[in-house]
Formats: structure tokens, C-alpha cells, sequence
């Protein structure tokens, strides 16, 4: 495996920055009134998202989730197109028809975000068969959280994913909470096991690493997009971390343990990036070079026309 | 004249061997040629890579179906019985006709579901449902259901040609019968097109799967007494050929509904509805042939008194002609 480059380490921190700044602002618009429906916030996963994803190639396939803004902006979707999905524009990144919930750019990659829970597991794992049935040097990566590992999809995809050697890499993004459950009330492991312990059950690699760090994230994923592609199976990777929010916009977060959130800040991804790489001095410049970006992109979406029913019909049906 | 179960398997080897993409996955599917012997030699013919047997895990791999179709693939997935199509519905129901949408039409999900469905078999309760109009509320899916073995062959052709979901219904009490069927890529079904399967004047009788054979039989039999009567092969049950059916009733003024499922909520009351939301001229009210509203029983006579009979449709249409 190839150690990132300098520049490769600049643009992660960037684009961990960006998703910071773009997720406080979908915050903002949507208590402007901007946003219809409930918005699912990730600040605090950044690192999971832009490590794994610094790790794929352009051809591969991402699958993400209802909390999917970081897959999207790591991917490099436009910020405008990003915004007025949200706000449900005709000129979003889906038309406006996905919402905050399904925020895909097809040329980018991105197959789909469901909101149903682990529903893109087995998704993915066809995307991986496509790959391996082709052989080509290509993988599909699927992000999903800590909940969604005990849904039926989660097991019975895990299970033919390896059976059939699917070229899918799967990423937990243990955010320690299943929407307002901590995820070991709702989990069964054996005593202070990691999820990804479950991957053993199927006779399947996993790994766990430190969400927080953009770095080992993004070794874990390049090493198992290594063995997928190789023919060895896909792995399950576990990214600890944390999400600073709660589940929905609605939620403040009040079950969790006083001090909980404050001990997770100390080890905040962007700060441990930007220590990492010397960089700590910059962080403040592309903040404020990024925030103009986000403010503008978000600006020019709120002036973006709203689809038709027309438009939505013709969404349906392919020809 | 081939049966209606090979008419199924010649329409999968063709579909398969005029497309590379197209694929196969299911249960008992490859090595052991299918629990209804629908994919017998498929597996021989084109390998592991294009016919899987899959675990018991429908959502799963209707799940798997739909990222590979995504990704350039056109996967058939064969549904064992109907009955194990609540396992996969949110495959089925909320992934597949959605995703679509979401993306604005950037992606698409030419995903085959079909499935062996219906009564007689003395199966019971939870091995007998045609299960046809449990995915209507679904929109973004399109449904078939096969009333004859040349339906069998070109539904399943078209839906593989589709470049959208579509589910395809069969009756497993058709799969020994036979018919005549004409293959070939150029005998793919239209989409949304009823089929007439038997021209007559005096009353328009609507049937499904099964229940199309046993309209023809009542219908010989009314042609002794004098009732001259027209059966239509719905075949497509979204989208519904409102059409063909308000213009055979234009001619008629009599319509008989022959489902092998409740009434309620399924594509009978949803054409009776449109036909007469339309104004269609009706002499007298429609009558729909339907299932009781019990549950099947694997007891001969209470199976027997749930699935319409061709007694049961022939007396239907006395009714609407007296």
C-alpha cells in the first residue's frame, strides 16, 4: 500500500473542513427555513468518509446512506448541486427529488443512499459481483452505521458477499448510537467486541480502526479494496467514531452521558488531521476560504427553481 | 405445442443468449435446474457466472439483483413460491421502483422478479397465493402475469428487455399445460398490452393467470347455450390496459372479472373503478369472480370453494346477461 502523498493529506483536511462547514450550514438554512423534511447531520465522521473514499478509484461505486452529505462532498459532488438537493431544487444534484437523504451524483460513482436502513448492503454487494463478473479493477464501497448491522439485509448480503467473493468493501461508521440507542443495548457481541467481529461469523476479513483518523481509515479501506479486487473477499471495516449531533435535526442528543460529547471533541478528526500534517496554522485560512465557498454555493441553490410534477413523472420510468 | 413451465425456460435461454448481461439467481435454481424445472440446462449451458443458486435470502438477493442492474447488469431473480415475496419486500417495494426517482433519473433498475404463485396444489395457507396485485400501491414497478404459455414466454422476454423493474407472475397449476408458442426476439410482449385470447360479442370477461384458462373453458361451454363470449388476458396488471378492455365492453355492455384473489384492492376493482370512472356503457353491473374472503386451507373442498372454478365464472356471466 502506498502512502498518501502531501497533497493527497492537504485535500483530505480540505475536504473534512468543507464537510464541517457545509453540514453547520445545512443547520443554518434549515432553521432559515430552507429545508423541507428532517436533515440526518455527520459533523464528527468526517474522517471515516474522506479517508475511505481517498482510498478509491475513480470507476468504483460508493453507497452511502440517509446521513451521506460527507460521502457526497468527499466524492466531489458540486456544493451548489448539493445544496439544492436538500432544499428539493430542480437545479439539486437528483432534481429534487432525493432530499438530504439521497444526495447522489451517478457520474461521480455515487449508486444510491437509502433511507431504509442497511437496504444498500446487498446493493452493494450486486455492484461488487458486476465488477468481479467482469473482472474489472474495481470495487463498489459501502458505508452504512452501527445500526444497520443487525437488520436482515446486513447478514444475509455479508453472507453472499463472501460466498460469491462480491469486490465490495463495507464501512461501519460506528457513531456509537442506533438513531437514540446506544448500539451495545441493541447489539449482541460478546463482551467489549467490536461489531466487525461479526465478519468472523461469516468467515469474512474485518478490520477496526480509529474513525477519528483520516489516515488509518483510509490504510484499512485501500488494504481491503486491495483483497477485493484480488479475489480474496470483502472485508468489514469498523470506523469508530462519533457524531457530534443527534440522529435527526429534532433530536438534541439528551440520552447521552454528560461529557461524552466534549471527551469525543478532544480527539476531533480535523484537528488530528491538521496535527498530523503539520498544518494546524492553516486550518483558520481554508476555513474562512471554504466558508465564502459554502455561503456562496448555498446562496445560488436558494435561488434554484423548484421541479414540476412533470418533472418528477419523467423521473420514474426509464424508457 | 410446449408447456407453459418450458415456454418459461425457452424465454430465459433466449433472453440469455441474445443479452450477455442478462443473468440468473434463485433458489435450487442452478445445479438442480429449479424447484418447477424452469431453468433446467441453463446453468450447463451458460455457467456459474450467469446462473446462481443463491441462499434462502429473498430480500438479500433481490437487493444484490438491484446493484447489479444498476451497474449494467439485467439480473432475473426467480422467486420460488409468490408467498415468499413479503421476505424480499423491501427489496421489492421500496428499493427497487425508488431509486430511480431519487437520483432525478440518473440511475436505472432493469430488475426481472418473477415468481410461481397460485392455488391447487393443496399447498395451504402460506404456498398458495397468486399474489398479483400486492405490488399495484408500488409505483415505479411494472407486473406481468402469464395466462397462457405464449404469455409466458413473451411477458418474461419483455420484462427482461424492460429497462425497468418489473415482476412477472406464474401459476404453478399452468405449468404442465400446454400451447402454442412462437419464439424469437421479435416475440417479445408489447408492455401494458391485454392480449384478447378468445373474440366474442356478448360479454367481455377480464381473467389473470389460471383463471384465463378457466374463462375459456366457460366460455365453450356458454357457447352451447348461445353466450357468445370474449376473454381477455389482462397480462399486464400495471400497466393496466384500460383500453383494449373499455373498448371490448364498448361492444358488449357486459363485464365478468375472473381473479384468483380478493377483490378488494387488486386489479379487478381497480379496472372496474377506472371503467366506470370513465363512463364505459354497461347494461348490467359488473360482476367480479373473486376468492372468498377466507384463507386457503390445503383441505381439497375448502381449497377447492376459494379458487374460482369455471362453473363459478360460467354462472358469473349467465348473471350479467340476464
Amino acid at each position: 500500500m502506498t502512502a498518501p502523498t502531501p497533497e493527497a493529506l492537504r485535500s483530505w483536511l480540505e475536504q473534512m473542513i468543507l464537510v464541517r462547514l457545509a453540514e453547520d450550514k445545512v443547520m443554518e438554512i434549515y432553521m432559515q427555513g430552507l429545508v423541507p423534511g428532517t436533515v440526518h447531520l455527520c459533523q464528527g465522521q468526517e474522517a471515516a468518509s474522506v479517508g475511505a473514499i481517498g482510498a478509491l478509484g475513480a470507476d468504483d461505486w460508493v453507497l452511502c446512506t440517509y446521513r451521506g452529505h460527507h460521502h457526497a462532498l468527499a466524492r466531489g459532488m458540486d456544493l451548489e448541486a448539493f445544496f439544492a438537493e436538500i432544499m428539493g431544487r430542480d437545479s439539486g444534484a437528483c432534481g429534487g427529488m432525493g432530499g438530504s437523504s439521497y444526495v447522489v451524483d451517478a457520474s461521480l460513482g455515487m449508486i444510491g443512499s437509502p433511507a431504509i436502513i442497511g437496504a444498500g448492503i446487498p446493493v452493494a454487494t450486486g455492484a461488487g459481483m458486476t465488477a468481479r463478473l467482469r473482472g474489472e479493477d474495481r470495487i463498489a464501497m459501502c458505508f452504512f452505521g452501527d445500526g444497520a448491522c443487525n437488520i436482515g439485509a446486513f447478514h444475509e448480503a455479508l453472507n453472499m458477499a463472501q460466498l460469491w467473493r462480491s469486490q465490495v468493501v463495507f464501512c461501519i461508521e460506528n457513531n456509537q448510537y442506533g438513531e437514540y440507542t446506544p448500539f451495545r443495548d441493541s447489539t449482541a457481541l460478546p463482551p467489549g467486541a467490536p461489531i466487525a467481529h461479526r465478519a468472523t461469523a461469516y468467515g469474512m476479513a474485518h478490520a477496526v480502526v480509529d474513525g477519528q483518523d483520516a489516515v488509518a481509515v483510509h490504510e484499512s479501506v485501500a488494504q481491503a479494496r486491495a483483497r477485493a479486487v484480488a479475489g480474496d473477499g470483502p472485508t468489514l471495516i469498523e470506523a469508530q467514531t462519533y457524531r457530534y449531533r443527534g440522529h435527526s435535526r429534532t433530536d438534541p442528543g439528551a440520552y447521552r452521558p454528560a461529557g461524552e460529547l466534549d471527551a469525543w471533541k478532544e480527539r476531533d478528526p480535523i484537528g488530528i488531521l491538521a496535527e498530523r500534517i503539520g498544518a494546524t496554522g492553516a486550518v483558520d485560512e481554508i476555513r474562512e476560504r471554504l466558508q465564502r465557498e459554502v455561503d456562496e454555493a448555498a446562496d445560488r441553490a436558494a435561488e434554484g427553481p423548484w421541479p414540476t410534477l412533470e418533472q418528477a413523472r419523467g423521473y420514474v420510468f426509464a424508457d | 405445442m410446449i408447456t407453459y413451465r418450458e415456454a418459461i425456460r425457452l424465454a430465459l435461454d433466449d433472453a440469455m443468449a441474445a443479452d450477455e448481461t442478462v443473468l440468473l439467481l434463485g433458489e435450487d435454481i442452478a445445479k438442480a435446474g429449479g424447484p418447477f424445472k424452469t431453468t433446467v440446462g441453463l446453468y450447463e449451458k451458460y455457467g456459474a457466472e450467469r446462473v446462481f443458486d443463491t441462499p434462502i435470502a429473498e430480500n438479500g438477493f433481490c437487493g444484490i439483483a438491484l446493484g447489479m442492474a444498476l451497474t449494467g447488469l439485467r439480473p432475473v431473480v426467480e422467486i420460488m413460491f409468490s408467498d415468499f415475496l413479503p421476505t424480499a419486500f423491501d427489496a421489492i417495494a421500496m428499493e427497487l421502483p425508488r431509486w430511480r426517482f431519487m437520483s432525478g433519473g440518473q440511475t436505472s433498475a432493469p430488475v426481472t422478479v418473477r415468481a410461481s404463485g397460485g392455488g391447487g396444489g393443496r399447498f395451504g395457507a402460506q404456498t398458495s397465493s397468486t399474489g398479483e396485485s400486492w405490488f399495484l400501491q408500488f409505483y415505479g414497478l411494472m407486473v406481468a402475469a402469464a395466462g397462457s404459455p405464449q404469455g409466458a414466454y413473451g411477458l418474461l422476454r419483455a420484462a427482461i428487455a424492460h429497462n425497468n423493474p418489473v415482476v412477472v407472475f406464474d401459476h404453478k397449476a399452468m405449468h404442465l399445460r400446454k400451447g402454442p408458442v412462437v419464439r424469437g426476439d421479435d416475440r417479445l410482449a408489447e408492455v401494458g398490452k391485454a392480449v384478447v385470447a378468445r373474440p366474442g360479442a356478448d360479454v367481455t370477461v377480464v381473467a389473470s393467470l389460471l383463471m384465463v384458462h378457466r374463462s375459456l373453458e366457460a366460455a365453450e361451454a356458454l357457447a352451447d347455450e348461445g353466450i357468445d363470449v370474449e376473454v381477455i388476458d389482462i397480462s399486464w396488471l400495471r400497466p393496466l390496459d384500460v383500453d383494449t378492455v373499455a373498448a371490448s365492453v364498448a361492444r358488449t355492455g357486459r363485464l365478468v372479472i375472473a381473479e384468483e384473489q380478493y377483490h378488494d384492492g387488486g386489479w379487478g376493482s381497480a379496472l372496474i373503478s377506472r371503467l366506470a370512472t370513465a363512463g364505459a356503457p354497461l347494461a348490467a353491473p359488473p360482476v367480479a369472480v373473486s376468492m372468498p374472503e377466507v384463507l386457503i386451507s390445503h383441505s381439497p373442498p375448502l381449497e377447492d370453494a376459494m379458487i374460482p372454478s369455471t362453473e363459478r365464472i360460467a354462472d358469473a356471466v349467465r348473471s350479467v346477461c340476464r
